[in-house]
Formats: C-alpha cells, sequence, structure tokens
C-alpha cells in the first residue's frame, strides 16, 4: 500500500505512514465489528444448545444486540472505586483491549495481505499474548477488593502454566515449518500430507498437537471449561467485579479478541489458514480470506460448543493438566518432531 | 527519520521509567514502571535489527520474570519506609557495587572496541552476515560454536531448579491426594452394592 501512496506523490515517510494507519484501521474496525457479532454468535449457539431463544428481540434476530449492549454500557456511570488505584484502575481495561488488538498485525489474511511481515511473527504473538495477564493482574489489584485479587493471582497462575506448553507446541510447528513468519508457516502447509491436503493438522506427529493447542488456547483466553477467573459462584464476576460502563466493555471486547485470535492461530498455525483445506486448482478461485473466514468460524463453533456442554475445571485440575499432562506431552512431542526430522529432513 | 524519532522516544522512556522505578513510593508501581523499561528497551533492540533479542526480552523477562516479581510483591507487604530506613547503613556497599558494575562496563566495553571479544566487528557494526535472519544466525551460533557453553547453560539451570525444588519441597502427611487414573479406571460395580435389607435392619458397608 506504501508504493500506491507513493505514486500519488508523497515522500516515502508520509506515505509509509498513510499506509499504515490505513491497514490498521483496515484490520481494527472489522475486528471490532466482527466482536460484536460472535458475541450474538456465542450467545445463540449457546441458546440453541440450551434449548432457548437466546438474542431475539434488537433488530432481526435480534442481530443488533450486542450494539444495543454497546449503547447501554456506553450511558452508564463509570464508578471508580474510593479505596481504588485509581490510574491503575482506569489504564487496565486499556491494557487489556489494546493487547487484544495488537496481535492481529502479524496475522496473514490471504498471501500479501499482512500489515506487518516480520520474520519473528510468532514469537511476537507469544510476547504479546504473554503480555495479556497484565491487565488481569493490575486490574485486581487495583481494584483493592478481595474477588477481583484471588481471581487475578488465579488469571497469571493460569495464564503461565499453559504459556510454557503453548511454547512447546508452537515449537513443533515451527520446527516443521522452518520459520517464524507466518506466512511462510501457512505456504509450508501447501500440499502437506500426500501432496494435495493443505494443514500441519493432517499430520499425524502434529495432530496431537494441535488438540493440545485448542485446549491449551482455552484456558490461554480463560474460556470455559477453564474460565476459573470469573467463576461466578466463588469470585462474584472475578477481575471485573468492581469494573462498569466502558471500562467493563472493553474487558469483554478484548476477552472475545483474544477468542477470535486464537481461533485464527488454530486456522493459521495448523489448518492452513488462507489455503483451501486440499490443494486442487479450483479451489483457489475462492478468496484466501473466505476459507480463513470459514476456519475462524468454525473453531469459534467448537469454542461455543465446548462452553455451553462442559463443566468448569476445579482449580487443582487445571494446574494439573497444564503441568502434569501437557507439559511432558508437548516436550515428548518437541523430541519426537525434531528426532523425525532429523531422520528425513535433515538426514546426516 | 522515523528511525530517529523512534529511538530517542524509546531511549527516554527506558531512562525514565528506570528512574520512577527505583523512585516510586510503592512496590507495584515500581515493577510496573520496570515492566516499561523492559518494553522500551526491546524497542531498542528492533531498532538495531536484533528482533528475535527484542522479542526474548518481551516473552521472557517482561512476561514471565515480571510476572513473577509483580506477584512477590503483591503477596509480601513490603514497608518501603522500614527499608528506606537502611539506605545510609548500606550506603557503603552500594557505592561498592555500583563501581564494580562500571569497571565491568568499562572494561567490557573496552575490549569490545579493541577488538578483543569476537562477538562482531569492533566498529559496532551488525555481525549478523548479509542474507541470513537473526534468528537463523544466532542458532548457528548457538547450536554450532557454542554448542558446549549453551549446553552447560541449560543443564545448569536444570540443576538449580530442581535444587528449589528439592529445598523447598515438604511431605505432608494426612493429605488425601487425587488419583486420577484410579478414579478412572473404577468401575460402578466396585463403587456401588445393591442390598435388599429387611425392615428395621440396616446395611453393612
Amino acid at each position: 500500500m506504501t508504493a500506491f501512496f507513493q505514486s500519488i506523490g508523497m515522500s516515502f515517510e508520509w506515505a509509509w505512514f498513510i499506509a499504515t494507519v490505513c491497514g490498521i484501521l483496515l484490520i481494527a474496525l472489522p475486528l471490532l465489528l466482527g466482536v460484536a457479532m460472535i458475541i450474538y454468535v456465542d450467545r445463540k449457539i449457546w441458546a440453541a444448545m440450551a434449548l432457548r431463544r437466546g438474542p431475539n428481540v434488537v433488530g432481526p434476530f435480534g442481530l443488533l444486540q450486542s450494539f444495543a449492549d454497546g449503547l447501554k454500557v456506553f450511558l452508564q456511570e463509570t464508578i471508580v472505586p474510593a479505596a481504588s488505584n485509581k490510574g491503575l484502575f482506569l489504564i487496565a481495561p486499556i491494557v487489556t483491549f489494546t493487547l487484544a488488538l495488537l496481535s492481529w498485525a502479524v496475522i496473514p489474511f490471504n498471501s500479501g495481505a499482512i500489515l506487518a511481515d516480520i520474520n519473528v511473527g510468532l514469537l511476537y504473538i507469544l510476547a504479546i499474548s504473554s503480555l495479556g495477564v497484565y491487565g488481569v493482574i493490575i486490574a485486581g489489584w487495583s481494584s483493592n477488593s478481595k474477588y477481583p485479587f484471588f481471581s487475578a493471582m488465579r488469571a497469571s497462575a493460569q495464564m503461565i502454566s499453559y504459556e510454557v506448553s503453548i511454547g512447546f507446541i508452537l515449537i513443533c510447528v515451527v520446527l516443521w515449518a522452518g520459520s517464524f513468519n507466518l506466512n511462510e508457516i501457512v505456504q509450508a502447509q501447501k500440499g502437506h500430507v500426500f501432496g494435495f491436503l493443505n494443514g500441519f493438522g493432517f499430520n499425524p506427529l502434529l495432530f496431537p498437537m494441535w488438540v493440545l493447542f485448542l485446549i491449551s488456547g482455552m484456558a490461554e483466553t480463560a474460556r470455559a471449561p477453564f474460565d476459573l477467573t470469573e467463576a461466578e459462584s466463588e469470585l462474584v464476576a472475578g477481575y471485573q467485579t468492581e469494573y462498569s460502563s466502558m471500562a467493563f466493555a472493553a474487558y469483554w471486547l478484548g476477552e472475545y479478541g483474544n477468542v477470535l485470535l486464537m481461533c485464527t492461530l488454530n486456522a493459521v498455525l495448523f489448518w492452513g489458514g488462507y489455503l483451501p483445506p486440499v490443494d486442487w486448482a479450483p479451489l483457489y478461485y475462492v478468496p484466501g480470506l473466505v476459507w480463513l473466514l470459514i476456519k475462524i468460524l468454525f473453531f469459534f463453533f467448537v469454542f461455543s460448543w465446548v462452553k455451553a456442554t462442559v463443566p468448569r475445571y476445579r482449580y487443582d485440575q487445571l494446574m494439573r493438566l497444564g503441568w502434569k499432562v501437557f507439559l511432558p506431552l508437548s516436550l515428548g512431542f518437541v523430541v519426537l518432531v525434531s528426532g523425525y526430522l532429523m531422520f528425513t529432513r535433515y538426514g546426516a | 527519520m522515523i528511525q530517529t524519532i523512534a529511538f530517542y522516544l524509546f531511549a527516554t522512556l527506558v531512562i525514565a521509567s528506570g528512574a520512577v522505578t527505583i523512585l516510586a513510593r510503592n512496590p507495584v508501581h515500581s515493577v510496573l514502571w520496570l515492566i516499561l523499561a523492559f518494553f522500551n528497551a526491546a524497542g531498542l533492540m528492533v531498532l538495531v535489527g536484533a528482533e528475535f533479542i527484542a522479542m526474548l526480552l518481551v516473552i521472557v523477562y517482561v512476561g514471565a520474570v515480571a510476572v513473577l516479581f509483580l506477584f512477590v510483591v503483591m503477596m509480601l507487604d513490603i514497608d518501603f519506609a522500614e527499608l528506606r530506613a537502611g539506605f545510609i547503613r548500606n550506603f557503603p556497599l552500594g557505592i561498592v557495587l555500583a563501581v564494580v558494575l562500571l569497571a565491568e562496563l568499562v572494561l567490557g566495553i573496552g575490549a569490545y572496541r579493541v577488538g578483543g571479544l569476537v562477538l562482531g566487528t569492533p566498529d559496532g557494526a551488525a555481525a549478523t552476515p548479509e542474507g541470513v535472519s537473526n534468528i537463523a544466525a544466532i542458532g548457528a551460533l548457538l547450536y554450532g560454536r557454542y554448542l558446549f557453553l549453551f549446553e552447560a547453560a541449560g543443564l545448569v539451570l536444570l540443576v538449580a531448579m530442581i535444587g528449589a525444588i528439592v529445598l523447598t519441597h515438604r511431605e505432608r502427611g494426612g493429605v488425601r491426594g487425587q488419583n486420577i487414573s484410579r478414579q478412572v479406571a473404577r468401575r460402578p460395580d466396585e463403587a456401588t452394592v445393591n442390598a435388599r435389607p429387611e425392615v428395621g435392619k440396616g446395611v453393612q458397608l
């Protein structure tokens, strides 16, 4: 896009600046709209599985429910508890919301349609997701209230635990793709199995890693069944207890943004991203963005499905799963995958 | 121009947040400023073209180490006024430490300048060969030339970790732990009994 702005007579710096701002808006605005709609989809799926109707009053089929909720929240008064640490209390939701948007910079939406095509793309995503815990910790501490604080403690322990196994899972993918660049990882999946199945997920050595990634992703984004940070029976509403109005909405949006990002990562890292599932020429006439959206929506359906059907984990079970099951398993698979690649690809 | 602006922005923020880290009265604020300093240092790393180091700085220091700091600081109720009381008493020790650190810095930079260390070129130009990405260059060095040192460092860390676990672990009696595999392997006929007791009689369990 920089070239286009340069062609209409701008210096390189200005062209780059305007092109980047346009790119950010092109990603962030549809993303926020998508988050609003995905909240509606989540509620509808959840309702359908519980044999209820779900939101059906505002707009046709209740489609505008999220916007009505947004307006309601926007018009509410922002209440800052007197005993809270005011600066941090207000910064925390901003941190969460910003970090939820930041990771999308390196996601390839189509071959070439990527805001920042950096060669440490996956590490960047890992870095941003490891920062995500701060929004929660700061909120919990600055609220100066016991339930948010408990929730913040739980959230940080949970996120750190599952990041370890996510790191090992990503290493398997990186080893196979031979690159940290997300675009190259997608391209490496072209014709990966039998020369015509696009996706690392079809690979028997990487399929178990995908299952671990899906579950770790739910734990990392604190989605049900791992939503101990907001366990309403124990912690009122977790770290959001003291929040109201737009600060609360920022958490809500940030959380769903993270869930969408996890679904996208599932699609990009294991199921071929913007590539069609089968390496067959006519399928490439469908734009890559459509394939990516189909995959994201499918994984979001899986996330909702799990939320609607699986009961919440107990805290010690969560920790056991992370440290005693996922960590050894993913570590074992790193050895397995690198050993296999050593024998086949880099064989002496 | 953008690089220059970015450099001065990051550099000023590193120094400013580093200073506020020491000056802040609240320990939690201190750690948060420290995190901002780490983050801007990562920005500086990106500017010199060491994006791998920058990402590691964020993942390891900001994402893991600083979270633990924050954890500890939040859990322990540290009274800073009490710590400040020992300031004068520990002042000479602080000066000695500062002098040692300064000497190390000067020696290190000096050795690097005269070419005593083969880290890169003495004039400060990037040591990475043209056309090789950052990660590939670091990987080739770590797993090629410095393989032994790298693995030794890993081993030392492993020993330290196991040592910490062994030292702090204590066996507690009377705890009924959960054996997941036993629970999963349990069948209904082991756990339930069908009985038809006579009226007025109980069931022997």
